[in-house]
């Protein structure tokens, strides 16, 4: 599949409709059985869903997580950050990859090799800010734990921040070559900024088609969830991610689930990182395996939730997400929705209709069995998922949610 | 929790955002909005003049004890490529903003020239400031509030908006625009809020700029004023959304 090489406005994307079972709008097959995949354009949106479904977006603003950087001695290197891990209203703590000399000009499993950081070194990030490492990550040695600074000075976090502003930039890779700015990266709701790539999906719709779907009767709500990079060219960071992110569900949000819920509306994520956080919620509700029938409550902290196919879903109906090829993790993913069987036709039908991949790339949505068949396949899927995660080396799945709080 | 729908406009722990901040009524309004609990991002373009401004509202706000907070963002609101960085960093230190209000302008260039004698850059840099700036922020800051059905951004406008005075031209279109950029985003955003204000004559920094032999004592106090823009603040949900209103003061 072609990538999209530059941002595109929402006018040129498609959407490729997978699996859709109940001819709305035309779409998708009768009598329970899925549909052929069939793409629309962006727009049609409103046309795919019906009245009292609930579409959850994320909120979260893209950081300038790519930051060029110096060691002491002079040498170059960048600095991406993967998460936020502190922001106690003094200190601006950060875990950042740390990649060779160069740019996204080349591909970052290209880059040299960075030099080797220990808990000391302090590294400059443009005129003003000082990256001090605190500690290296058990994951990787090119996983470090940062806390950023002024040059100079004891700076208070809104002078931090501002730095940071000024002298990161957008994460990109080789395959779009101009040079991104933060306007590219942003969604049209984005509020505080916890992700460190953007969560792309949302580029599919506007705030004109938030509007049009209210008025067609479909709620939309919101997460926030903490995107995480996608690839940092270290294999032994690479074969981990996502790594755990933060995310946050409000109690408003969960009581639209419920409500949707309540009158037979379904729930579609745009975006896998609005999967991963209402997901992680519904197991901070529930004990995990319990009931999925269960009231989703507000729930927010860190989660290592990963989703494939053994994952039975709890919340989510369906996920427009952009196309991705079948070795990546965030094909895995979709197979919480959809066999392998499903998903190698739709991706042959985007291939054929030439559909882009990638992050300006067009989309698909993926509509996922109905929660409660999903018990039924789960364990040959597991054994699928198992020997995948064998023959790629992924971290061991940890489907767990840690310091998770739940709003009573 | 945030409820889903709110009639009163809550200060104490609301994040709000206040352009022009550094001085006159961006720094009065600041100051009640911080003694009143709230979480105010300050943004003006001269970092020191700005610093100051911090640590007097943090003074108040401390004074006050209601948890207000200030944080200083140097930016220059009339550059596109700040845009994003001041919604980022606000949003960084005070999570979401639920009130902005414009309070930054420039007159353009001193003494006020006519209109005729204006230069085209000039007029394009009091544009760039007072209309492009404002719209390109809220751009930033308004969508959130679309998505969570509720916010109140506020343009302060001018009497130079409504009636056409020698030598204001370039201010006076540039403010009677932004009039029409609050109502038509109230004509498309209900129930978002927008408001533009109209201050009156204030004894400010601009004012001296504008007319250096005006009698000071016939000008409103900045901090006067400010309170009652908070009292509107408050209260944004009683009158029609898009209104522009006067807010006194002479002339």
């Amino acid at each position: 599949m072609k990538p999209a090489t530059r941002p595109r406005g929402l006018w040129k994307l498609r959407i490729l409709v997978v699996g859709a079972v109940d001819g709305v709008g035309g779409v998708g097959g009768v009598d329970g059985q899925p549909g052929a995949p069939e793409t629309y354009p962006a727009r049609a949106l409103p046309d795919l869903l019906r009245a009292g479904d609930l579409v959850v977006v994320n909120d979260a603003a893209t950081l300038p997580a790519s930051l060029p950087a110096r060691t002491a001695s002079g040498e170059a290197l960048e600095l991406r950050i993967v998460g936020v891990t502190d922001v106690d209203g003094s200190a601006v703590h950060f875990t950042a990859a740390v990649l060779g000399s160069g740019d996204w000009h080349t591909r970052t499993e290209d880059r040299p090799a960075p030099p080797c950081l220990m808990a000391g070194d302090e590294l400059a990030i443009g005129d003003a800010l000082v990256a001090h490492v605190l500690a290296r990550s058990v994951l990787s040695d090119h996983l470090v734990h940062i806390e950023l600074g002024l040059h100079g000075a004891v700076a208070d976090p809104a002078a931090i921040w501002a730095a940071l502003y000024r002298a990161g930039r957008p994460v990109q890779y080789a395959h779009v070559p101009e040079g991104l700015a933060l306007w590219d990266v942003q969604n049209a709701w984005a509020g505080r900024p916890w992700a460190v790539e953007m969560p792309s999906a949302g580029r599919a719709l506007d705030i004109g088609m938030l509007l049009a779907l209210r008025a067609c009767g479909v709620e939309v709500a919101f997460i926030t969830h903490a995107a995480g990079i996608s690839a940092t060219g270290h294999p032994e960071i690479d074969a981990c991610l996502p790594l755990p992110e933060r995310f946050e569900v409000s109690e408003a949000t969960a009581r639209a689930v419920n409500r949707s819920r309540a009158r037979g509306g379904r729930v579609i994520a745009i975006g896998t990182s609005v999967v991963r956080a209402l997901e992680s919620a519904a197991r901070a509700s529930t004990a995990y395996g319990a009931s999925s029938n269960a009231a989703l409550r507000a729930a927010a902290g860190v989660t290592e939730l990963l989703l494939g196919p053994s994952t039975a879903r709890q919340v989510v109906d369906a996920v427009l997400t952009g196309v991705h090829a079948s070795d990546t993790t965030h094909f895995t993913l979709l197979k919480a929705f959809a066999d392998r069987a499903t998903l190698d036709g739709a991706l042959a039908t985007a291939i054929h209709e030439e559909l882009l991949g990638h992050e300006f790339g067009d989309a698909w949505l993926v509509w996922g069995k109905p929660r409660e068949r999903q018990v039924s396949s789960q364990e040959c899927e597991e054994r699928e998922e198992r020997e995948e995660r064998e023959q790629t080396g992924r971290c061991a799945p940890a489907p767990r949610v840690s310091g998770a709080t739940v709003a009573a | 929790m945030l409820e889903e729908m709110e009639v009163a406009m809550e200060i104490r722990n609301t994040g709000i955002l206040v352009t022009g901040a550094s001085r006159g009524l961006g720094l009065e309004l600041s100051r009640l909005l911080a003694r009143e609990g709230g979480r105010v991002v300050m943004i003006a373009r001269n970092a020191r003049d700005l610093d100051d401004a911090v640590r007097v509202v943090e003074d108040d706000a401390a004074t006050a004890g209601l948890g207000g907070e200030a944080h200083g963002l140097a930016f220059d609101v009339g550059s596109k490529e700040a845009v994003h960085r001041i919604a980022g960093a606000a949003g960084a230190l005070v999570g979401n903003i639920d009130v902005v209000v414009h309070a930054a302008s420039t007159l353009g260039p001193l003494p006020m020239p006519l209109l005729l004698d204006t230069d085209c850059e000039d007029l394009e840099r009091v544009l760039a400031v007072n209309l492009v700036g404002p719209f390109r922020l809220t751009k930033a800051l308004a969508g959130p509030m679309v998505l969570r059905q509720r916010g109140l951004v506020v343009f302060v406008s001018s009497d130079a908006a409504v009636s056409a005075y020698a030598g204001w031209g370039a201010y006076g279109l540039s403010k009677a625009a932004q009039d029409h950029l609050a109502r038509s985003l109230a004509a498309e955003l209900e129930p978002v809020r927008f408001l533009a204000i109209d201050p009156g004559e204030m004894d400010t920094k601009m004012h001296a700029d504008a007319m250096p032999d005006a009698d000071r004592a016939t000008l409103a106090r900045p901090a006067d004023v400010a309170a009652r823009l908070v009292a509107l603040i408050r209260n944004a949900e009683t009158v029609p959304n898009g209104s522009r209103l006067s807010l006194g003061g002479a002339r």
